[in-house]
């Protein structure tokens, strides 16, 4: 037996303990949990460790190999990152959530079985809530119940699938499924949820930007990359992973040029990167996996340095809105400058970490020849430089000065922009010892002349673009507002099928109401008052119509309110009521 | 007088004053033109034809922010823009 915990372990029990040190050296805790996970995980040689039986087959707690093992790596980094940046971060709720978050997600990566999957992926979804609902504001609440709603649905989905799977295949391992059987769909969308495929992704642009400012951070990094794991795993090669990843590439940076929030507009360019990964483990060569998951890593770095830097500005100024925000450089001068590293990532500029792994897909799309895939992927790398290389930095730190004078961000947080900074800086210029992990052994070369020239010439021309379309106004002015996405499904399609329901049914009710309790009880009542007088006025009014005599009539009809009322009639009101009772009792039976 | 008096220089940042962003601008436009000439002497290789053409890669890269910008401006923002209290009224 080797001498290891579980990789899970001792970041989610560790997590749970944090509540129960306070100040300096609940601080020393969260930074160093990380750190003695690594240290464990690095323990672990290849294979799988810790079977045990369960039902008719076994769990297996630890799977190690190399898919796992760098999903392993870069998580423990992130956490780490993570951790420094929410260093003052005082709050019981955060701290146990973010650091039992990224246990989850390293154990759902570990995971050789699909019901430890299973549990890790509910783990996911359970501590991420917290996350969102931390901020404590009605929108948080609101969108954190939301996020709640979608990965209970996505994960019951799943939950579906596995046990379909193992029923028909009798085995719980997790390993290559492959579309085909019910089993394998609902697995596949279950997935898709976490991995926020168009439709399935409101989600994540819905909740991200109203979770705290730290537990975006968190957020950004875990979920995501654990779903880009689960269909490398399970789904390489899909085809219908071509088409989800190229839509998901592409529509959001429509949304992301248009949205003012610029939490927002990062997650949108999330998707959008996310999409490059899921493209290539739809292609499903060794260079496309490759470049899926190399990217993975490099995005985990440069979206959680990208939103450290956002979240940083937030924590200053309280704002985040692109109409709000501008000319910041001057006050935040560092944070700009990490901004700016960041955006050159996302935006692959050469000699940082996008460039490196975005052109493995690129390339791996074009040897397989598929030529619509490759205009759209090289259409998001010029959208994505766009909305999340220049729109970024440019409205937050430039533009008009809006007037704001802050301190710069503090120096925990500018140690963790820093650190992720120079890793994106350093795999840029560095690839190999990146790729030297991946799961599949490569020689691949990003840095050939024409590779350099043809992107630095894409982005350049980008950035004009940019440029000419501002000075000409025509770029689209930021506008406080509210953009509709799919979620207006859920949102106000929830909320029609609700008005819908109180017209209807509460129409009926109160229609009812109207006729049943109010008009009908009140002619019973009026008549059950006099009822000889009424019924010999009746009949006297017919006779009256019938007739056509009408003198006298007023006096008639008073001589029998009279005698109604002073009870002068021969009959009681009793017998009247027995003689109509049997006439249409008699009539009845008559009818039958 | 008590107050110290505020230096202009001090309030404005360096890309505060037209005649810097007039320069950097001048800068990125010989970028622009020096990235498009390279084209001319060195030929690009690539695994599609269409990659090796002169300014392929340029006119792309512009054509494409172009289109987006337009799009989500004239098409998508008309489309889905909700005033922001769209969800909770």
């Amino acid at each position: 037996m080797i001498n290891a915990l579980p990789p899970a372990m001792i970041l989610i029990l560790g997590g749970l303990l944090v509540p129960l040190f306070r100040g300096r050296t609940r601080q020393a805790l969260l930074l160093l949990l990380p750190v003695i996970s690594f240290i464990n995980l690095l323990q672990l040689p290849h294979g799988s460790f810790w079977i045990y039986p369960f039902l008719s087959d076994q769990i297996i707690l630890a799977r190690v190999d190399k898919l796992s093992l760098i999903f392993g790596y870069i998580f423990h980094l992130v956490a780490f990152l993570s951790a420094l940046y929410a260093l003052h971060v005082d709050d019981a709720v955060q701290n146990v959530a973010g650091t039992v978050y990224a246990g989850a997600a390293i154990g759902a990566v570990f995971a050789g079985d699909m019901f430890t999957l299973f549990v890790f992926w509910e783990m996911l979804t359970i501590s991420a809530t917290f996350l969102i609902l931390a901020r404590r504001t009605e929108r948080a609440l609101g969108a954190g119940f939301r996020y709640f709603m979608v990965h209970v649905a996505g994960g019951l989905c799943l939950l579906a699938g596995i046990i379909m799977h193992v029923s028909q295949t009798g085995s719980a391992a997790f390993d290559l499924i492959g579309l085909g059987t019910t089993a394998s769909w609902l697995i596949f969308v279950g997935i898709g949820v976490n991995s926020a495929w168009p439709f399935l992704h409101p989600w994540l642009t819905d909740a991200y930007p109203e979770a705290t400012i730290t537990g975006t951070i968190f957020l950004s990094a875990f979920t995501t990359k654990t779903a880009i794991y689960a269909l490398a795993r399970a789904f390489p090669g899909t085809e219908e992973l071509i088409f989800i990843g190229g839509a998901m590439a592409a529509f959001p940076i429509f949304y992301a040029v248009i949205e003012n929030d610029l939490r927002r507009v990062l997650a949108y360019s999330l998707i959008n990167q996310v999409g490059f990964m899921v493209v290539g483990i739809g292609i499903g060569t060794a260079l496309s996996i490759n470049g899926a998951v190399a990217h993975a890593f490099n995005d985990l770095l440069f979206k959680g340095l990208l939103f450290m830097t956002m979240g940083a500005v937030m924590y200053r100024t309280g704002k985040i809105n692109a109409t709000d925000l501008g000319g910041l450089y001057k006050s935040m001068p560092w944070t700009c400058g990490f901004c700016i590293v960041g955006a050159a990532s996302i935006s692959a500029f050469p000699l940082f970490s996008g460039f490196v792994s975005k052109s493995m897909v690129m390339e791996a799309a074009a040897h397989g020849d598929m030529r619509w895939l490759w205009f759209i992927l090289l259409f998001a790398s010029a959208g994505v430089f766009h909305h999340a290389g220049i729109k970024i930095p440019f409205f937050a730190f430039f533009s008009h000065d809006s007037g704001i004078r802050c301190k710069e961000a503090p120096p925990h947080m500018l140690l963790a922009m820093g650190i992720s900074a120079i890793l994106c800086i350093l795999i840029g210029c560095f690839p190999q010892y990146l790729y030297s992990i991946l799961p599949y052994a490569t020689d691949y070369q990003p840095y050939s002349i024409s590779h350099v020239l043809a992107q630095s010439q894409l982005l350049i021309f980008s950035a004009l673009a940019f440029t000419l379309l501002l000075l000409a106004g025509i770029y689209p002015a930021e506008i406080r507002s509210v953009n509709v996405d799919a979620d207006w499904i859920y949102r106000q399609g929830g909320r029609q099928i609700y008005r819908f329901c109180n017209w209807a049914f509460n129409g009926i009710n109160v229609w009812a109401d109207r006729i049943f309790v109010q008009q009908f009880t009140k002619l019973l009542a009026r008549f059950f008052e006099e009822p000889g007088g009424n019924l010999q006025k009746y009949g006297y009014r017919l006779w009256v119509e019938g007739s056509g005599i009408t003198e006298n009539q007023e006096h008639v009809t008073q001589k029998i309110d009279s005698r109604s009322r002073s009870a002068a009639y021969p009959v009681g009101v009793g017998v009247l009521l027995a003689v109509v009772i049997l006439a249409l009792a008699s009539l009845l039976l008559y009818l039958r | 007088m008590s107050k110290k008096p505020i230096s202009i220089d001090e309030e404005l940042g360096m890309f505060d004053k037209p005649e810097n962003v007039k320069r950097l601008l001048r800068i990125f436009y010989a970028c622009v033109v020096v990235s498009l000439a390279i084209d001319i002497f060195y030929h690009k290789h690539g695994i599609f034809t269409w990659e090796s053409f002169f300014g392929f890669y340029s006119v792309y890269g512009f054509v494409a922010c172009v289109i987006l910008v337009i799009v989500a401006k004239y098409v998508l923002r008309p489309l889905v823009m909700r005033k922001e209290d769209y969800y909770n009224d």
